[in-house]
């Protein structure tokens, strides 16, 4: 240990998977508190895309280089969890062909590798693409396993020390003053409530930041931003298909295992606990799919379910359905911005950037406590999943 | 119950859970809880819908919501299901009961210890990826050798559940990692020799009493039971001159 201070990590997604890693690669003490299993909330159930950044090339740069980056980070750091199988960006329609060359530059823009293919040269690798299909261009997409990605994190962050604590809910923050001085907390293993101190506690509560850090008067400007996933029976499609064109609805297809996903759509929902799954965001999720590959119109649902996207966003862009608002991440110091010692956000972001968000809340960890350690979670091989039951 | 934005018209339906909480809820005891099940509502939806609107305490496994990661596992009615796939209505019966996995030690409420599931599987040294054998008259692109694709396999733990064996005899490495033992074999990970003499005993394919309630319950058509009697095959044949 190269410090005695202690950070409690709240919340046991990719986020907080990736940053007790960083935490303990440092050198901190750290406890992690997660009110169910781990990746229990939005982490496990997202679509599984270790994205490319080519969906944000064009809208939202700063999250598409984030992207793009990481990708190739956890492909170094976690090889095995994900599938090998690239992406495509699909043209189906004329309209779609047209936005060809502002994707393509979007992508040149954000250092996105692209590949552009003929529609006989795309039908050869995907067989079971819309006929229609006019073009596609081929992007360093991958499907990964989000459970058992997290999972990695925190075996190897366990084998540094760190204590990872699941069934532990949050109930309360222990305050003096101003200052946040640790965490109440509820055990679901045994029933019993205790205190756990800290020198600094971290939210990485993702769609239910908000919840949270309304505990210490503090705010975030988090709008919990469903959307639903469709998995199919069978595996249409061996790559990541992609619809050519501007983000919308159930406009990619994630081959996982033997099934084939779907997703997703966006809508705003007060309470990240009540998602509901509406009706007909299911059935746009077979129609639209089926615009990629019209197999799956027909397919056998294996499953439907609505997942929160934790996006940063205030006032009338926020309301509306989400999809303008940014991917980025963001790392709040309530010091700086309500007031309040000792309590740091961390929120927004995708499952493809946990790592760097977890580096820049590491960061700002450090630099509150006055510690001096690098981060080292580029170059640290992650342990196989199963080291977290050793 | 309030409106949930969840589809359909709606039923009223009891599920029977039980409950357990080492020092608070010792013994076990079964709690009943009421929700109106939509036609698409899983027993795993009806679990969130009752620890978001009645009870915070209630402990349960799940993480991807279709089928994918395998924490879900446990009994309804008896039957060792992926909760998040097992639709309420579907059990055709006004009260559902709720329970959590055989074989692993109970931590608590429907919550079991995979470490158990852990160490019997472990030893195969699985990846858990596969060359993807789909799509076959698709061709690789450029800079793309082979597709591969995750197990199908999701380590949920109900064929564990269900095997008779199993369930009395811990040394027994069941039938998930015999089965991964079997895919090792397939892929050639490791020496041929090796793997046969790891799986050539009573605690491996002779433990089996081929009762085959483990190909019945997977929910990703492993078939570990007819893995095993493969498996059992050759470990035989290596055994006989004549047959390599
Ligand atoms: C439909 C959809 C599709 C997506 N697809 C992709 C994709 O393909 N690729 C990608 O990279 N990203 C994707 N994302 C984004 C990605 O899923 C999220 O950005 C990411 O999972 C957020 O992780 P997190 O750890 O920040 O939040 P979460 O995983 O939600 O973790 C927060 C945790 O905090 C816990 N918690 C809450 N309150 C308390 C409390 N009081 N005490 C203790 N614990 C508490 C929760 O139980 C939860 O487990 C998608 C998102 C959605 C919604
Ligand atoms: S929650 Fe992943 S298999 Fe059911």
């Amino acid at each position: 240990m190269n410090s005695n201070y202690h950070v409690v990590v709240i919340g046991g997604g990719s986020t907080g998977a990736a940053l007790v890693h960083d935490l303990a690669l440092r050198g901190l003490k750290v406890t992690l508190v997660e009110r169910g299993e781990l990746t229990s909330g939005t982490a496990g159930r997202h679509h599984g895309l270790l994205h490319s950044g080519g969906r944000y090339a064009v809208k939202d740069q700063e999250s598409a280089i984030e992207c793009i980056e990481e990708n190739f980070i956890l492909r170094k750091i976690a090889p095995g969890s994900f599938e090998l199988n690239d992406g495509l960006f699909v043209a189906i329609t004329e309209e779609d062909v047209a936005y060809k060359d502002t994707f393509l530059q979007g992508c040149a823009e954000c250092g996105i590798p692209t590949k552009e293919l003929t529609a006989k040269e795309a039908l050869l690798l995907e067989p079971n693409l819309n006929p229609e299909t006019k073009l596609a261009i081929q992007v360093p997409d991958a499907t990964m396993d989000c459970w058992r990605l997290p999972m990695r994190f925190f075996a190897t962050a366990r084998q540094n020390g760190a204590d990872i604590r699941p069934y532990t809910e949050v109930i309360g923050l222990l305050k003096q003053n101003s200052t946040v001085t640790g965490v109440h907390v509820r055990s679901h293993i045994t029933g019993k409530e205790y205190d756990i101190k800290a020198d600094i506690v971290v939210n990485a509560t993702g769609a239910w930041a908000e919840k949270l850090s309304e505990m210490a008067d503090a705010r975030v400007p988090v709008r919990p931003t469903p959307g639903v996933l469709v998995a199919v029976y069978g595996r249409w499609n061996n790559m990541v298909l992609n619809r050519l064109n501007r983000p919308s609805d159930g406009d990619i297809i994630v081959p996982q295992r033997e099934l084939s996903v779907i997703g997703t759509s966006s809508w705003y929902a007060p309470d990240p606990d009540r998602l509901g799954l509406p009706l007909d965001h299911v059935e746009r999720m077979y129609e639209r799919g089926s615009e990629l590959v019209p197999g799956v119109k027909h397919a056998k649902m294996r499953a439907a379910w609505s997942a929160a996207r934790p996006l940063l966003g205030e006032g009338a862009a926020a309301t509306e359905g989400g999809r303008d608002l940014p991917r980025t991440f963001k790392c709040f110091d309530h010091k700086e911005r309500d007031g309040v010692e000792g309590l740091v956000t961390i929120t927004g972001g995708k499952g493809t950037t946990m790592r760097a968000m977890a580096e820049t809340t590491a960061d700002v960890v450090c630099d509150k406590l006055g510690v001096d350690a690098v981060c080292r979670t580029k170059d640290v091989v992650l342990l196989p999943y199963w080291a977290y039951y050793h | 119950m309030s409106n949930n934005g969840r589809p359909g018209p709606k039923t009223p339906v009891t599920l029977k859970i039980l409950r357990y909480k080492p020092g608070s809820i010792d013994p076990p005891r079964y709690d009943t809880f009421q929700v109106d099940a939509d036609p698409l509502m899983t027993v795993l939806d009806a679990l969130e819908e009752i620890r978001a609107t009645e009870d915070p305490t209630l402990a349960y496994r799940h993480s991807c919501h279709h089928a994918s990661c395998g924490t879900c596992a446990m009994k309804v009615n008896g039957k060792d299901v992926l909760s998040c796939v097992t639709k309420v209505l579907d059990q055709k019966s006004d009260v559902i009961v709720v329970e959590p996995l055989g074989t692993m030690p109970l931590v608590a409420d429907l919550v079991v210890d995979m470490g158990d599931f852990a160490r019997r599987y472990e030893p195969a040294g699985l990846s858990f990826v596969r060359e993807s054998e789909y799509l076959t008259e698709a061709q690789t692109p450029e800079g793309v050798e082979r597709y591969t694709r995750f197990e199908s396999c999701i380590e949920c733990g109900i064929c564990l559940s269900a095997c008779p064996v199993a369930n009395t005899n811990a040394s027994f490495i069941g039938p998930a990692g015999l089965a991964a033992w079997y895919r090792s074999l397939q892929k050639g990970d490791g020496e041929r020799a090796d793997i046969l003499a790891a799986v050539d005993s009573d605690c491996g394919v002779w433990g089996c009493h081929g009762a085959m309630e483990c190909t019945e319950a997977c929910p990703s058509q492993v078939q570990p039971g007819d893995l095993i009697m493969y498996l059992r095959r050759e470990v035989v044949k290596s055994k006989l001159p004549w047959a390599h």
